[in-house]
């Protein structure tokens, strides 16, 4: 028998351990999937959770729900990959020998990266709705918050779900207008990058949304600390931010495992082809989703698309064939923008997101860079196809490269 | 697009003013560029640009926090040495693109 290791039963290790399941012979091949808890998280809900949109129930399930029969799945956490011996050292000694490695371990927040996060207001006046924790407690505080200075923050680059800032401040925006004290609430955006939006033409077409709906940008902040005492976000370049309540985007990092198996780059995530989706260092080894260096955004909707790229790529090197797979960088968001609707956006390594419809040229029914209700009803029906479809890794009408069939290229 | 004419050569620049093309780069260029920008540039600032130039040619998502962790040069340093925004700035002198985010 040949072994099949996957690292993290999160959103990509689960659906591989689902599409190799079914085309692996059984007699041929053990699948053997490690994480050391039992819930899986449906991340994009973290962000209603807030607003009272979602509660902490809408977005668990156990794992075990979605592992198939025939994987044997392992809870525990994982000391280290043994790369030269092909072999995965668990918390307690137990050892896992593998064929071939899949590492899913995703990427974590790492607020004690940054200087004064995490002491004494943290969780009482500042929060991360990047944990369900982070996200119950400040839904919690909004209850009884009665306005002032509200801040999100972004502490670093790359971290997970790119777009997930921005519509936190939409949301903010519409929840405590609906509440009749957004006149005491002043909403305040601090990146470390040159704005809200980088890209040319998304910055043409959305950023009037922030202006509309009176939200500050305040770009090339890179925090250094933050003053508990003051209340305040201190930059490198000693400027200064004041909060009444900071929500933050902590520094993001792969797993401490990566660093302890001699694997990662300075941030702990593993360098990987970027288009076969191979580590670089061992060829029996692949990256997918979060846990990967590869320059696209760390999101479910690109785990997904590189998905149908590793496997393939991987049932050919498994047979001595070469890979032809070559994965593009295929990620596509739904940004929520509040009052019921939403933006789409579609893009891959080479090119921006750009205006258009989505999935089918010419009809939609989504609109990429548009503000639109059914956009919105989208990003709400895509929870069920996320516990449904997705994680049991079953075909989606979308393909998994980009087209440029239905985008308008715009100069 | 654009052109702009830096140490004697016509070079393709984007809106912003990032080359297009980084081959098109030399110490030069780089020089003319932060001279626009108000910053005469050190050895230790083309020591930056250089290991910027590398990371990037490699493929690598470049940060604040990895040039600060390049031996190089920390944070603090950096934004003394490209006051404002140190990796847009320093990025634009290294002639690879504009750090950006995926919108």
């Amino acid at each position: 028998m040949k072994n099949l290791v996957i690292l993290g039963a999160g959103t990509a290790g689960t659906m591989m351990a689902n599409k190799l399941r079914r085309a692996l012979d059984r007699d041929e091949w053990n699948i053997t999937i490690v994480d050391q808890f039992k819930t899986h998280y449906y991340q994009p809900g973290f962000l209603f959770i807030p607003f009272g949109i979602y509660n902490k129930e809408d977005v668990i399930k156990p794992k075990s729900d979605f592992i198939p029969s025939g994987v044997n799945m392992v809870y525990s956490a994982i000391d280290k990959v043994e790369a030269e011996a092909n072999k995965v050292h668990l918390e307690g000694g137990k050892v896992l020998n593998y064929d071939y490695l899949i590492i899913a371990t995703g990427t974590k927040t790492y607020p004690d990266e940054t200087p004064g996060l995490q002491d004494k207001l943290w969780y009482k006046e500042i929060f991360d709705f990047y944990t369900v924790e982070g996200a119950v407690a400040l839904r919690n505080y909004f209850k009884g918050w009665e306005g002032g200075k509200l801040v999100m923050a972004i502490t670093e680059v790359p971290y997970k779900c790119p777009v997930a800032p921005l519509e936190f401040v939409f949301l903010a925006d519409a929840y405590f207008t609906e509440l009749g004290i957004r006149d005491k609430v002043e909403i305040s955006y601090v990146t470390p990058m040159s704005g809200a939006f980088t890209k040319p033409v998304a910055t043409k077409m959305l950023s009037e949304l922030l202006e509309e709906k009176n939200i500050k940008v305040i770009p090339d902040f890179y925090i250094e600390r933050v003053d508990n005492d003051a209340k305040k976000l201190i930059s490198y370049d000693e400027k200064e931010v004041d909060f009444d309540v900071l929500t933050v985007v902590p520094v993001n990092m792969g797993d401490e495992m990566i660093e302890r198996s001699g694997l990662g780059d300075d941030m702990n995530f593993v360098p990987t082809d970027k288009h076969t989706l191979q580590c670089n260092a061992h060829e029996n080894i692949f990256v997918l989703g979060d846990a990967s260096n590869i320059p696209t955004s760390k999101a479910g909707s690109v785990a997904h698309f590189a998905a149908e790229i590793l496997f393939e790529n991987l049932l050919n090197a498994m047979e001595g064939r070469p890979m032809h797979a070559k994965f593009d960088g295929h990620a596509n968001c739904y940004i929520e923008t509040g009052y019921g609707k939403g933006a789409l956006i579609d893009f891959n390594y080479d090119t921006e997101p750009l205006p258009g419809t989505f999935p089918l040229p010419g009809i939609g029914p989504f609109g990429l860079l548009k503000n639109t209700k059914i956009n919105h009803y989208g990003k709400v029906m895509f929870r069920w196809i996320y516990w449904h479809i997705l994680l049991k890794g079953k075909e989606m009408p979308i393909e998994p490269h980009m087209t440029m069939a239905g985008k308008k290229k715009v100069n | 697009m654009a052109e702009k004419t830096y140490a004697g050569k016509t070079v393709e620049v984007t809106d912003e003013g990032y080359l297009v093309n980084r081959e098109d780069w030399t110490a030069e260029i780089a020089a003319e560029i932060a001279t626009e920008a108000g910053i005469e540039l050190s050895k230790k600032h083309y020591e930056v640009l250089e290991f910027l130039r590398k990371e990037s040619a490699a493929g690598t998502s470049l940060s604040i926090r990895k040039v600060g962790k390049s031996g190089i040069v920390d944070i603090k340093g950096l934004y003394q040495l490209f006051p404002g925004g140190p990796l847009k700035y320093s990025s634009k002198f290294a002639g690879i693109p504009k750090p950006a985010s995926c919108v």
